[in-house]
């Protein structure tokens, strides 16, 4: 790792703390779940550390009891297809051989991918790492908390635990709706659509709807268009 | 042993999404029309995620006012970590007052 390459690492692990947090007491919740619905101790440790996806391992927790096998499985990476928009819009900026690449490809998750995204449109890698690793500790560390203690949901609930989430991403919103006009119509375009989704579907699917907003940048950009709304700046 | 299959089925699954980009790409730079797309990936999922996390059956109105101070403390120039752990207190306080 470079000397800059170890500055990005040390941010990103400043920026994921709170999102690392927010993870463990999901983690908690998945943990104690699975406990509750047999899947023993060593499984959903495991599941947490191997897949490091909470869409995923709750879609899989909640199908497995009333689905085939098969359907199970497949709904649960049905969920997680928004990692290919994601992999192949960092692709360019991932750095090394092909294994390399690969590798650094599997920091991806939801906070690392948008704390990484740079003012020049490119994506600050060992940043996402930096994110990922407290994260992955906290989902693997919270899963085994909750399988061995399993905490009263009510109690996270009381502390306003589930606002660490989307308290972080609002913080992310406003310096990404800053950068350009599109940015803010490809917001309000992804709230719309989610919202919409919401009631026909769950979160994972509207989530996934939500990225289809992104094809407003095939649209062909007006002069005024191209200039940012900010220029200057960088994200704290 | 059908647990198991699922575990490692789904987790082999999400290693080769999250690989698709460097597997199908290499170091080729991404075509301008989807360079455009791709730029707004990020503000379009936030505004999705936020949605998703904030929506669903019912709106929990503590959990607005939490997020809603978080964003306001980050418009005055508040870092992230402390103006989410603001929006968390906040939300803590508000359940508390209210309970």
């Amino acid at each position: 790792m470079t000397g800059p390459g170890r500055q990005s690492f040390a941010r990103g692990l400043r920026l994921g703390i709170g999102p690392a947090l927010a993870t463990g007491v999901l983690a908690l919740n998945f943990g104690a779940e699975a406990r509750a619905r047999g899947w023993g101790t060593v499984a959903p440790v495991a599941f947490s550390a191997f897949a490091f996806s909470g869409s995923a391992q709750f879609t899989l927790l909640s199908s497995l009891s009333g689905a085939t096998v098969l359907a199970a499985i497949v709904a649960a990476m049905v969920i997680n297809v928004r990692y290919l928009v994601m992999s192949v819009a960092i692709a360019p900026s991932l750095r090394g051989g092909r294994p390399a690449r690969i590798l650094q490809a599997q920091a991806i998750v939801d906070a690392s991918f948008l704390a990484a995204h740079d003012e020049d449109e490119q994506y600050d890698v060992w940043r996402m790492i930096g994110v990922s690793v407290p994260q992955w500790i906290c989902w693997t560390g919270g899963t085994a908390v909750g399988v061995l203690a399993a905490p009263s949901p009510d109690l996270m609930h009381r502390l306003g635990l589930d606002v660490a989430f989307p308290a972080f991403f609002i913080v992310l919103l406003i310096d990404e709706v800053r950068r350009s006009r599109r940015a803010v119509v490809a917001c309000l375009l992804g709230a719309v659509i989610a919202a919409g989704l919401l009631f026909v579907t769950g979160p994972s699917y509207a989530l996934l709807g939500a990225a289809a907003a992104t094809l407003i940048g095939l649209r062909r950009r007006r002069h005024h268009e191209a200039v940012a709304v900010r220029t200057g700046g960088q994200r704290r | 042993m059908k647990l198991w299959l699922c575990v490692l089925a789904v987790s082999a699954a999400n290693w080769l999404m999250k690989a698709a980009g460097p597997l199908v790409l290499g170091k080729r730079d991404l075509p301008p029309a989807l360079v455009s797309v791709t730029k707004l990936t990020a503000p379009a999922l936030l505004a999705g995620l936020i949605v998703t996390d904030l929506g669903g059956r019912t709106i929990d109105w503590t959990q607005l006012i939490g997020v809603g101070v978080a964003g306001i403390l980050n418009l005055l120039r508040i870092p992230m970590l402390p103006a989410a752990a603001a929006g968390v207190a906040t939300t803590a306080l508000v359940r508390l007052a209210s309970a």
